[in-house]
């Protein structure tokens, strides 16, 4: 690979960060600086060396390089000597990196990110942060990058952005502990994490990389995108274009926290979650982007649809094992069909909903009250009512089990209402499980159904399963493969 | 040689939609989405895009909010029903304005809606006709609505159940019984006391019966090199 042989890296190490001898053993001879050490302004060796290194690997494009370092030296350097601390400040590591104007904006944005995780960051580094973020995009949209970045950087970048600005939202919601000057600067800073600028960068960042065009044209077979994870192999740059198609997900998830999952659901059709794509590159876009699909068909009653997905990422989940916590909230989520009254439902939303953000800004001239739940509250509301008017449905349901034919006067007196009001269940059963299509079809997704001839219910069970030969059959392919293979290994 | 295109107006060169879809996130172009709203009523037309865009935009400057038009797009989306539209409208509105009295009475009638209750609906409806008349063909289109939830469950229906549901009766009944008739395929049976609807692959779920446990012969082919 490249080597500019003006540069002195120190004579005998290898290429690859870790195999330095010091790391070999997991930093363990690092001592961790003293707490209340001001870490801003010194720059251990460490420090120093893992910038050179990262900085040179940038330059030379080693993408699997850069993602170690990413990944696993930074998390480790954080965690022996900033565990609660920042990392040095960005002036302090310039000169090690010939002040390159676009690495010190990507490190600042490592640096805000550990802040955000480790402490709780101040207002003033919440507008820095904000800054740096537009100053980072501006460049990569308007300059001409030519790096290669891993994908999970690139991911990593969207989603903290957005989590940024999840995270100002609410802090600007809590009024009530503010002290007079943050009130002041709030006021001021009207731009700073406003909604319209982070929809705007997301989007710009989709028109600028033409990812649609690219997914459109990959369907034919004349630009190949994802079957290369979004990388460049000849040379050129995978940050727009990668960012672009992360952006799609990001709108999914802002349009989601705002409330209008409708919108949510059209800026991320260019994607069809059911073939891989580059979003299955980065487990934490994946997740992301089947959760934030899934809840945003929950909100308009498309019940299979958000079933589907939520069984998909549940069983990726099960199977990779590492985020036990989140796939017991989603088994939660899909047990809404039992017998549930509704302080469990409200309980059940609560916990497993987005964290909703109210994005205007607040009238400071108005009392001060803390009205960051507002949002959220109102999800709340609109979902329960959802969940009243669905409410005698279960029981219809399963009633209609029990039977085949049954006139309206008697399972009027099994469910101790009067005739009226069964008629009118009916209906609302019918109207509640019959879904309208983007294309104006109708779609039932009732698993249980019936019509009305004049006083008699007829119903049929529509959904017998047959899926019992056909999982048989895939299984025992698979063992049969298994078998071969093992076969195969014991002769060689 | 016609009058040249650009000096008419030149403003106008991208429909709404256009804007809507190139440009959705710039406040300025909420006059217009306003003006299309007024635009929607007058030409009897809908675009649910459009209108949640315009919502957005309130959302993000609470300031310039036109309560007049937000009642004007909810009604039109409690008349796109059976989708969820209302819904997705009332997700965008802060709940400090939805308890406002005119707001409450259209959430009422929305979930009348949506749990079928048309008798209570129409009563409703018609102690609030200066919200409604607002916006015309509200009463076609859900009439329209009420017809299609009964068409999904009903086979065979008794006339005054039909007559509640749409809130006609009498003569103009019997001409919108004639209408269907001719047009869609209804029928009347016993003298016109019962309305036979068109069999429809909702209300005959007979038809969608799976068989039971029937495997495809490729399958069990696959496996017989297996088995042998």
């Amino acid at each position: 690979m490249a080597y500019d042989g003006n540069r002195d890296f120190g004579g005998g190490y290898d290429d690859s960060y870790d195999d330095r001898p010091e790391f070999r053993d997991g930093f363990r001879d690092l001592q961790p600086l003293e707490p209340g050490f001001d870490t801003t302004n010194y720059v251990p060796d460490v420090v120093r060396t893992f910038v050179v290194y990262l900085y040179r690997h940038i330059r030379e494009k080693n993408v699997y390089e850069i993602h170690q370092m990413y990944e696993g030296s930074f998390q480790k350097l954080s965690d022996r000597l900033f565990k609660q601390s920042k990392w040095p400040a960005v002036e302090m590591i310039a000169p090690y990196v010939e002040n390159d104007h676009v690495f010190c904006l990507l490190y600042k944005e490592m640096w805000f990110r550990h802040v955000y995780a480790r402490l709780q960051p101040t207002l003033e580094q919440r507008c820095d942060s904000w800054d740096n973020y537009c100053n980072l995009f501006q460049v990569i949209l308007h300059g001409n990058v030519n790096m290669q970045l891993p994908n999970q950087w690139l991911w990593d970048m969207v989603d903290e952005f957005i989590y940024q600005f999840q995270s100002f939202c609410q802090y600007r919601a809590k009024l009530k502990q503010k002290t007079d000057q943050e009130l002041a600067v709030l006021r001021e800073i009207d731009e700073v994490w406003n909604v319209v600028g982070v929809l705007n960068y997301l989007q710009a960042l989709i028109e600028k990389s033409m990812i649609l065009q690219i997914l459109e044209e990959e369907k034919d077979g004349n630009v190949t995108f994802t079957a290369t994870d979004g990388y460049d192999y000849h040379g050129g740059t995978n940050v727009l274009k990668v960012l672009g198609y992360f952006s799609i997900v990001g709108l999914l998830r802002v349009h989601c926290l705002l409330g209008d999952y409708h919108s949510g659901l059209r800026a991320l059709s260019p994607i069809d979650i059911n073939q891989p794509g580059v979003f299955n590159t980065v487990i934490g876009c994946q997740i992301t982007t089947i959760y934030y699909y899934g809840f945003a068909n929950l909100m308009l009653r498309r019940y299979v649809d958000s079933i589907k997905s939520f069984n998909q990422i549940l069983l990726y989940i099960f199977k990779t094992k590492q985020y036990h916590q989140r796939s017991s909230q989603y088994d939660q989520i899909l047990k809404k069909n039992e017998q549930i009254d509704e302080a469990m439902f409200d309980e059940l939303f609560s916990y497993a909903c987005p964290k909703f953000i109210t994005p205007s800004p607040p009238n400071y001239d108005e009392p001060l009250i803390n009205f960051n739940q507002d949002a959220y509250r109102l999800q709340l509301k609109l979902f329960l009512s959802e969940v009243r008017q669905q409410q005698l449905l279960s029981s219809i349901r399963s009633f209609l089990k029990l039977y085949t034919t049954i006139s309206i006067a008697k399972l009027a007196s099994f469910m101790d209402v009067d005739e009226p009001t069964l008629r009118v269940a009916l209906l609302t059963y019918k109207h509640k499980t019959h879904v309208i299509n983007y294309d104006g079809t109708v779609l039932s997704n009732a698993d249980v159904d019936f019509y009305v001839d004049d006083d008699m219910i007829h119903i049929a069970d529509t959904k017998v399963t047959k899926r019992f030969g056909d999982y048989f059959i895939r299984h025992i392919q698979k063992f049969d493969e298994i078998v071969n293979e093992l076969d195969r290994t014991q002769l060689e | 040689m016609g009058p040249m295109p650009g000096a008419q107006a030149p403003q106008q060169i991208f429909t709404i939609e256009q804007l809507v879809a190139l440009n959705p996130y710039n406040p300025d172009i909420l006059p217009d989405l306003e003006s299309y709203v007024e635009e929607q009523v007058a030409t009897q037309t809908y675009s649910l895009d459009c209108n949640l865009c315009l919502l957005r935009l309130y959302q993000f400057q609470p300031a310039r909010m036109n309560v007049h038009i937000i009642i004007k797009i909810l009604v039109k989306a409690l008349m796109a029903l059976p989708a969820t539209d209302f819904s997705l409208c009332m997700f965008l509105i802060p709940e400090r304005l939805q308890m406002e009295e005119t707001f409450l009475t259209l959430a009422t009638l929305a979930h009348f809606l949506e749990t079928s209750r048309f008798r209570e609906f129409w009563d409703e409806a018609n102690r609030n006709r200066d919200i409604l008349e607002v916006v015309p063909g509200f009463e076609q289109a859900i009439q329209g609505y009420a017809i299609h939830v009964l068409s999904i469950t009903y086979q065979r229906l008794p006339r005054t159940l039909f007559a509640e549901a749409i809130n006609v009766e009498g003569l103009s009944l019997d001409k919108v019984l004639e209408h269907q008739v001719n047009n869609n395929g209804w029928a009347l049976e016993k003298g016109g006391k019962v309305v036979v609807l068109p069999l429809n692959e909702d209300n005959q779920p007979v038809l969608r019966r799976n068989t039971a446990d029937s495997i495809p012969l490729e399958h069990v082919a696959k496996i017989l090199p297996v088995l042998v």
